[in-house]
């Protein structure tokens, strides 16, 4: 692990849970002590060899790390340029990389004393995650997912409910994530005192950005060891897709203070970046704040926020998480993006080459491997997080490919 | 900061009055509420994502947005309600993002422009004050602070430090227009933050009755209320200023008789 030094990318947010301008604490009186108590609390956890045995007993044993990581041989042959490897927390317990955040918030819950969960989600994985560490601590939980996500993402409902969560769909708004993440702050507003609210990405009040990164941090720590077992040395870049920002901020964190390993986020653009449809916050947004952060939002010129799309319901939010604001304006990261077409594709390409049917989210990480692989030499080494796998996205994909199933 | 609401708060208890710009005919809204005889207006400012507010609120948000009301439209309404009632506090209410998207300075000269008084942003954390509240001051404008039951006296310096105006206590844990605390909670809450500061408190979430309004009245500076005005705009349209000057009455009466109880 690289040292901290006071020239790191690694040692942020400071104390007030700054990135740079982004981050901080912007939420309602009520929950402020709550928020408050919530660093203190997981400043203690982190410090503890117990909470960090719990956590990484259950990742290996409940979730099933570590992840594989794979050369992907086809793919890379087909793409003619850099060698193309995956991390495979598709093929964690849940199908996502959701579940090891979700892991370490219920421990913290449990340790805070909190007897009921709530969450928010959008196409239902993190509701999925959620539900399912409720189930194995017996903690009663309930779902906010917006009405328009609860009748498109009708199997992740059915999967919330087996696993005993009540989910609520919200008619506020549009009723997407957004809307779901609002109705999970006035729930949480209202049951402070028994209630923990996990949230399912890298994003929201101080401490959540970083509590939500160091968790997800597991799949950068073991990329890193295994590249460096594989292939002998770090790679030239790193591949992962952006809503929040969670499964790309875990990757590419343990990485930041490797100078010669470039990065790349890859937002959601939807039907293209010259309309309004798309879900790209740092191409198209400016920064603001909504759901206790600073951060770049999809706003208009008078700070309302207008809604995302992308056909993948996982990167469908107007926001994204502090940390990649920062890094953006820092350099250190950079940041492109990929369309609902070019996402398609790269789905498809992913299924014929190798056998691997990956989420629509991780499909946009693919797209821009597809563009960059090719202007890379052959000995070159690409990194890709293949944060989901694509059970739940088959529906979504028939449609758009115009097949009736 | 303004002398409004000195001179206001200086008469003894005061009924403080919400509704959301752009809802309804606001400036015939705003018009009835003074009126019928409210001393303090806070002018919601419209926002896509209320998420401290209850449905009546949120959904006054929707229709004022649906209507195409802009930034420019809220400070058109407050400059002019400032022409025509010179004399009462006016406050704008909303959520941070609105106020901060063209620079904490653009805003608080636009307000100051526009003879508002003071501003209470509901996401925007003491923690956070670097964001509004220096430009504010700078103007002239109270940034008026809000205070919950979970705001512990180890807190309260943190709330208090820096605001003006008058202290927002928000009587419930919870959103706006649902239930109503208890008195005795009230009570005790009140009393424990005038302990800290000479700051007027004003009580709201959950009042909508005279009754209501004059418990709260013999023990704070101030009763808010909001989602009972919203109600009536939602439900009488273009006839919702006789309903609110029939509401306020009664509220302004049971507010202000606690006047002479304590004189």
């Amino acid at each position: 692990m690289s040292e901290h030094t006071p020239n790191s990318y690694m040692n942020q947010p400071d104390e007030r849970g700054h990135f740079g301008q982004f981050g901080g604490r912007y939420v309602a009186e009520t929950l402020m002590p709550l928020v408050l108590d919530l660093e203190r609390e997981y400043r203690k956890a982190k410090a503890d060899p117990e909470f960090k045995a719990e956590f990484e007993d259950l990742l290996e044993h409940y979730v099933g790390r570590p992840s594989p990581l794979y050369f992907a041989p086809r793919l890379t042959e087909e793409l003619g340029g850099a060698q193309v490897w995956f991390k495979r927390d598709e093929l964690n317990h849940t199908g996502a990389h959701k579940i090891n955040n979700c892991i370490g918030q219920i421990l913290l819950a449990m340790r805070m004393g909190k007897t009921r969960i709530i969450a928010e989600t959008g196409a239902g994985q993190h509701g999925v995650a959620t539900a399912t560490v409720c189930a194995r601590f017996g903690l009663p939980c309930t779902i906010f997912m917006g009405a328009t996500d609860v009748s498109r993402q009708q199997p992740n409902v059915f999967r919330m409910k087996l696993l005993g969560a009540q989910v609520v769909p919200v008619t506020s708004g549009r009723g997407t994530l957004k809307d779901a993440m609002n109705e999970a702050l006035r729930d949480w507003v209202a049951n402070v005192h028994d209630t923990f609210y996990i949230i399912g990405t890298a994003a929201g009040p101080h401490p959540y950005p970083e509590l939500v990164r160091d968790f997800q941090s597991v799949i950068g720590r073991e990329a890193r060891a295994q590249l460096i077992e594989r292939t002998g040395r770090l790679p030239d870049l790193l591949v992962a897709a952006i809503g929040g920002g969670s499964n790309a901020i875990g990757l590419f964190h343990p990485f930041l203070d490797d100078p010669d390993v470039r990065m790349l986020g890859v937002e959601a653009a939807g039907h293209g970046l010259d309309g309004d449809e798309h879900a790209a916050s740092l191409a198209g947004g400016f920064p603001g704040i909504l759901h206790g952060n600073k951060t770049y939002l999809l706003q208009d010129e008078d700070g309302q926020i207008t809604e995302g799309h992308s056909i993948s319901a996982g990167l469908d939010y107007p926001g994204i998480g502090p940390e990649h604001a920062w890094l953006k304006e820092s350099g250190r990261v950079d940041y492109t993006h990929a369309t609902d077409k070019e996402a398609l594709d790269a789905f498809q390409l992913l299924c014929r080459t190798e056998g691997i049917i990956p989420a629509l989210e991780p499909s946009h990480a693919i797209a821009a491997i597809v563009k960059v692989a090719p202007t890379m030499p052959k000995d070159a080494i690409i990194c890709a997080n293949l944060c989901g796998r694509g059970d739940k996205d088959i529906f979504t994909v028939a449609e758009a490919l115009g097949v009736e199933i | 900061m303004s002398t409004r609401f000195k001179t206001t708060f200086a008469k003894g208890p005061a009924l403080v009055c919400f509704i959301t710009a752009g809802d309804g005919d606001t400036a015939a809204n705003l018009d009835a509420l003074v009126e019928g005889g409210a001393d303090v207006i806070e002018l919601g400012m419209p926002f896509t994502d209320p998420m401290a507010d209850g449905p009546a609120i949120q959904a006054a948000n929707i229709r004022a947005l649906n209507k195409g009301t802009t930034t420019a439209d809220v400070l058109k309404l407050a400059t002019e309600f400032r022409a025509r009632h010179p004399e009462v506090p006016l406050v704008l209410m909303g959520y941070a993002n609105p106020m901060v998207r063209r620079g904490p300075e653009w805003f608080a000269e636009a307000a100051a422009k526009a003879g508002v008084d003071g501003v209470i942003s509901v996401d925007l954390a003491p923690e956070e004050d670097q964001d509004l509240g220096p430009a504010l001051r700078d103007k002239g404008i109270s940034l008026i602070r809000l205070a919950t039951p979970t705001t512990d006296d180890r807190r309260l310096p943190a709330v208090l430090e820096g605001s003006s105006g008058f202290l927002y206590y928000v009587s419930v844990a919870g959103i706006t227009g649902k239930q109503q605390a208890a008195m005795a909670s009230i009570e005790e809450n009140v009393r424990r933050i005038k302990n800290h500061t000479e700051v007027p408190v004003a009580v709201g979430f959950g009042v909508r009755t005279p009754e209501q309004a004059a418990e709260i009245a013999k023990v704070a500076d101030g009763v808010v209320v909001g989602s009972a005005f919203i109600d009536l705009v939602e439900k009488h349209g273009s006839e919702a200023p006789q309903h609110l000057k029939s509401l306020v009455e009664g509220l302004a009466n049971a507010v202000h008789s606690a006047r002479k109880a304590t004189a």
